[in-house]
């Protein structure tokens, strides 16, 4: 179809970029381009990757784009030269399309007739004048337009059927320039210009919205962006964030969005069915405002700006908490109150600390299908060990109540990071309250668990720890325990000094140092074959003791049912706060829960572009696969011989069928008609 | 399609009584469904129940065993759902339920039926038994129609389950491994009595025996096999349509690569003497990434206009969007390759075969590897 003309460089240029090789090449390299996006998580912070890949490879990815891959440089002129490949080519072959779509091709000559691969002659006693009307009826009858010319010696008919089929080609290639030109007006050129040549700066530094710098900030006039904000309950917003590079930028909306209420609601089994938000949104200038409720899957459109609910969180949640020594003597808890996403200083132990509150989430899905095991050991477990949260599926889920994420920072930087329940969990039993503890972000917690009385109150385990870490105590308690073990006959009651002494010691051992401590002592102390035996032997006397301490320490009315239970769980409680960080617990007893929505906010005008080039796209490829271009060409001789030849655009097996049942058919009515 | 062709052509004239009964009582059932439970639906649904009363009776009307099929699953799913009797647990005590068509006993039958149909169409491949091939084509197509039944009656299982918690069959990995399996039984059987060829089923219903491989394992290992209410991001009407395209595509485009398995083996003299001939073979090829190729092309379009009704915006390159544009600009390269350079022959039989690879991660490996937006089935 293409002419050549003679060989210049621009033609060369126009020659490859038109070709069907550079197109293929094009697709394929986009899909390849595509993919790195996919492998490589985009858009992290830039730490996460310095860490993943070291400062070479860091250096490396991101002078060529990989963490944006899809709004660099690179892929944009892929992009272009899509669009610029499909464009020649549609100006290209569009007007012999057009030409051909019209054509009967009437100046087909009889011996190029006769090369078909599909032809059939017939005979008839017909005048070529009635074959020829009679044949275009039938062929109108299979959806073919005719046109009949009279030559020397007979009659010819051109007819076809399917042109819309080149339209196909037309329409498919349109789309995809209209389509890439949508994206192009929702894409970021203009901000990337506007960044190139200075006008606006990517603001990264942490600051309240209305501290931004112009020079951070898009107006509302802005023909398109995405950004996202977080609004608590009870605020408002008038702009969103729009993420850039390592920065962002303010955009201002033309329009208040106060929130009233996040609603979150859950089927009977546990999983989320409703994300909504109740909204008031009052529009600057005309100062109208309309209240409305915003679900996931149903966004808002305003003035041309869609709002959706596209996340949620904590909007500063008020909290309350017992904060309980874990070590001394002392068992009166102090209050501490605070705000989600809030510092706060708090002295332990004379150091100075503060207390970040991380996260707060009110209610807490678990699945406890498999039964809820105690854990082993009685050392600090992780948590899907401590509930055998097992698998994906098969899931029995639980609320277990309200939860909160905070830190414990000292004088030096370090921190301890907490999960803290509200709520009693039972387990193997008995109820326990459970606090997580790690050291390094990425870590699982390692949980804690402190033993509750039968009124689900900590109370009676802090008074014990009190009791047992009280040195002036532990005589007087190794004795009644050793009084009581030996209660029998004069030898044994010989003993009770010495028990008591035993007791008080052991008792010692464990206050500075947990079981390992006790078993330290063991290595070191008491001869190879005895230590199984001893180290049996010091548990039983630490329990026992501890159970003579719970005896008294426990007030009038506060009931344990499983005293050993309580013992045990105890003993294992206080030795694991020997890893738990600052010897406090944060008990969350009471809080007032504020939820933020997350709102998305976008303007797209590009996209009816994109929606307008989808249904080119569909129609095109309809026409160009499903309808299928045939033509027919009737020679009907003035001898009485009549030529019948069909061409088809892609000679495949229905071409052959459908010549086959069409030529029969003529077949029939030429012999039908002349008989 | 040909459909419209094939209407165009031969008219209506071509139809017969059957044609016309079977358009009747789809026509029928969807005035019954209007009348009872219209209240309950809305303009979408009511739109989504015309368009498919219309798109079952065409493709009955194009492809007459289609209507026998239809009828068939219809009577059985109407009898499973009455002997639910409303209850769940009916599963497991009503006899017809527990051995034959609840939904989990159907979708267990259709594997077994498919598994057993692989290996009888390679007994006929190797055998060149036309019985065989009769027989295997018969169990496959029992397999549809038991597939079928095991998503109607678990649809409606999915009501019993609690209030808000009834959904359509689409929504995570097991449903539509189940999708996937009787899709591309049906185009196969489709191309099969059009060509009157068994010998492609034996290629063909391989890649369906790996999909019920995976689907046991992920029943039977995983238990992933519960109905799950919907999420809120999953609660759109786009999904209903959106799935289904995606898999029109997905099946076209596994059996298109498994024919060119069986394109290449015999263009190296591999059971050549079995196997249909080679232009048969590039022409069902041709055939099932074309429709597979618009499909897609729909699927995906509706993809981006779920997309920006939930995320807010219509492409956000997320990972599942973006190895839906490289299978489609794949299978995009490979037409052109065929209609406009006219290649053919084993260069476009190994192209579609990488394609099924690329598929198959579009499909799995994104949902296992990679992390994205969509809320689909992790595994
Ligand atoms: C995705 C972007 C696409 C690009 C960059 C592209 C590019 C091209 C180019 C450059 C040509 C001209 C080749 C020549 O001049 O010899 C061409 C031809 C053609 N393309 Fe595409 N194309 C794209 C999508 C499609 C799609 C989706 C289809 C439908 C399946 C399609 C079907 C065709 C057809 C039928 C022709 C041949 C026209 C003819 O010469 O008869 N193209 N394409």
């Amino acid at each position: 179809m293409t002419t050549r003309s003679p060989p210049s460089i621009r033609n060369a240029i126009h020659e490859v970029l038109s070709s069907m090789r550079f197109a293929i090449s094009l697709l394929v390299v986009l899909a390849i381009a595509s993919i790195i996006g996919t492998v490589l998580k985009q858009n992290e912070p830039y730490p996460n990757y310095l860490f993943e890949f070291g400062t070479y490879w860091f250096g490396v990815f991101r002078l060529l784009g990989l963490f944006d891959v899809y709004h660099s440089i690179w892929f944009l002129v892929i992009l272009l030269f899509l669009v610029l490949s499909t464009s020649l080519c549609i100006v290209r072959h569009s007007p012999s399309m057009l030409r051909e779509m019209h054509s009967f091709r009437e100046r087909t000559t009889l011996s190029s007739l006769r090369q078909f691969r599909f032809r059939r002659e017939y005979v008839t006693v017909l005048e070529p004048v009635q074959v020829s009307s009679l044949l275009c009826l039938t062929l109108a009858d299979f959806g073919y337009k005719c046109r009949t010319q009279s030559r020397k010696s007979g009659q010819f008919v051109a007819a076809k059927r399917g042109s819309l089929n080149r339209l196909g080609y037309i329409f498919t290639h349109m789309a995809i320039i209209i389509i890439c030109l949508g994206g192009l007006i929702d894409g970021n050129i203009p901000l990337k210009l506007q960044q190139f040549f200075g006008i606006k700066h990517i603001e990264t530094r942490n600051m309240p919205e209305s501290q931004v710098p112009e020079a951070s900030r898009l107006g509302p006039n802005n023909l398109s962006f995405r950004g996202d904000v977080s609004i608590p309950e009870g605020s408002s917003a008038d702009v969103v964030f729009l993420n850039v590079g390592k920065g962002y930028l303010v955009q201002d909306l033309p329009f208040v969005v106060s929130v009233k209420k996040f609603i979150i609601k859950y089927y009977s089994t546990g999983q989320p069915r409703l994300f909504a938000s109740d909204l008031v949104v009052r529009d600057k200038q005309t100062g109208k405002s309309k209240a409305v409720r915003l679900e996931v899957n149903h966004p808002l459109d305003m003035d041309g700006v869609d709002i959706y609910q596209s996340s949620f969180g904590d909007g500063g949640s008020h909290l309350h908490f017992q904060v309980w020594p874990l070590s001394g003597t002392s068992v009166q808890p102090a209050a501490l109150k605070g705000i989600v996403k809030q510092h706060d200083p708090i002295v332990i132990r004379g150091h100075p600390y503060t207390v970040e509150f991380d996260n707060f989430r009110s209610f807490n899905v678990e699945d406890l299908s498999q039964g809820v095991k105690p854990p082993s050991g009685g050392f600090m477990q992780d948590m899907r060990q401590a509930l055998s949260l097992t698998g994906a599926n098969n899931k029995d889920l639980k609320n277990v109540g309200p939860s909160v994420e905070f830190k414990l920072r000292d004088a030096q930087g370090q921190a301890h990071e907490y999960l803290n329940y509200m709520l009693p969990i039972k387990l193997g039993g008995h109820l326990y309250l459970l606090s997580g503890m790690r050291t390094n972000p990425g870590a699982g917690y390692q949980y804690i668990r402190f033993p509750l009385d039968d009124e689900g109150s900590i109370k009676a385990f802090m008074l014990l720890r009190a009791h047992l870490d009280d040195p002036s105590a532990a005589l007087h308690i190794g004795l009644q325990f050793a009084k009581k073990s030996l209660a029998g006959t004069s030898e044994q009651q010989a003993m009770v000094p010495k028990l008591a002494q035993i007791s008080a010691s052991v008792l010692a051992l464990f206050r500075q140092g947990g079981y390992d401590a006790l078993a330290g002592f063991i290595s070191k102390d008491v001869p190879k074959n005895e230590q199984v035996n001893a180290a049996k032997t010091y548990l039983k006397v630490l329990q026992g003791t501890a159970l003579e301490a719970l005896d008294e320490s426990l007030p009038a009315g506060v009931t344990i049912k499983d005293k050993m239970a309580f013992v045990e769980d105890s003993l294992n409680a206080m030795n694991d706060r020997f890893l738990y960080g600052p010897p406090v617990y944060l008990q969350l007893d009471n809080y007032r829960l504020v939820m933020a929505t997350g709102l998305q906010m976008t303007r797209a005008p590009g996209k009816f572009f994109v929606y307008f080039g989808s249904l080119c796209l569909v129609l095109g490829i309809f026409a160009m696969f499903y309808i299928r271009e045939r033509r027919v060409f009737i020679y009907a001789g003035s001898d009485g011989k009549v030529l019948f030849s069909m061409s088809a655009t892609r000679q495949t097996f229905d071409a052959q069928s459908e010549f086959e049942n069409l030529a029969a058919k003529l077949g029939d009515v030429l012999i039908e008609k002349g008989r | 399609m040909e459909l419209v062709q094939n209407l165009k052509t031969s008219s209506l004239k071509k139809l017969h009584l059957g044609d016309w009964g079977y358009a009747f009582a789809w026509l029928a059932a969807c005035f019954f469904v209007l009348e009872r439970f219209g209240s309950g639906m809305n303009g979408f649904s009511k739109g989504i129940l015309l368009f498919a009363t219309i798109g079952f009776i065409g493709l009955g009307w194009f492809w007459k065993p289609f209507r026998l099929m239809v009828v068939i699953t219809a009577g059985l799913s109407l009898f499973a759902i009455h002997e639910y009797h409303g209850q769940i647990a009916s599963a497991d005590q009503v006899f017809w339920l527990k051995y034959f068509l609840g939904s989990q006993t159907a979708i267990m039958w259709m594997s077994f039926l498919f598994v057993l149909a692989t290996c009888i169409y390679w007994v006929a491949l190797l055998g060149r038994s036309e019985f065989s091939g009769k027989l295997a084509s018969t169990l496959t197509w029992c397999a549809v129609v038991m597939g079928l039944v095991g998503m109607a009656t678990r649809w409606y299982v999915s009501y019993l389950l609690g209030p808000n918690i009834g959904h359509i069959p689409l929504s995570n990995l097991y449903e539509v491994f189940i999708l996937f399996s009787f899709m591309t039984a049906l185009f196969y059987l489709y191309y099969e009595d059009r060509y009157l060829s068994y010998e492609m089923g034996a290629f063909v219903l391989l890649v369906i025996s790996a999909a019920i491989g995976f689907l046991l394992w992920y029943t039977f290992d995983r238990h992933a096999n519960g109905i799950e209410p919907l999420v809120p991001a999953l609660q759109s009407y786009w999904m209903k349509i959106h799935v289904p395209a995606n898999f029109v595509g997905y099946g076209s485009f596994s059996l298109s690569a498994m024919v060119g398995v069986a394109y290449l083996l015999k263009s190296k003299g591999i059971l050549s003497d079995r196997l249909p001939d080679l232009a048969l073979m590039e022409d069902v090829m041709y055939k099932s990434i074309a429709i597979g190729f618009l499909f897609f092309t729909i699927a995906t379009i509706l993809g981006a206009l779920w997309a920006a009704q939930a995320w807010g915006g219509y492409w956000s390159w997320d990972p599942k969007e973006t190895w839906a544009l490289i299978v489609w600009l794949n299978y995009a390269a490979w037409l052109h390759m065929r209609l406009i350079k006219g290649v053919r022959g084993p260069v476009l039989a190994w192209w579609s075969i990488g394609g099924l690879m690329v598929t198959t991660f579009a499909f799995l490996g994104v949902n296992m590897f990679l992390s994205g937006l969509h809320s689909y089935g992790k595994l």
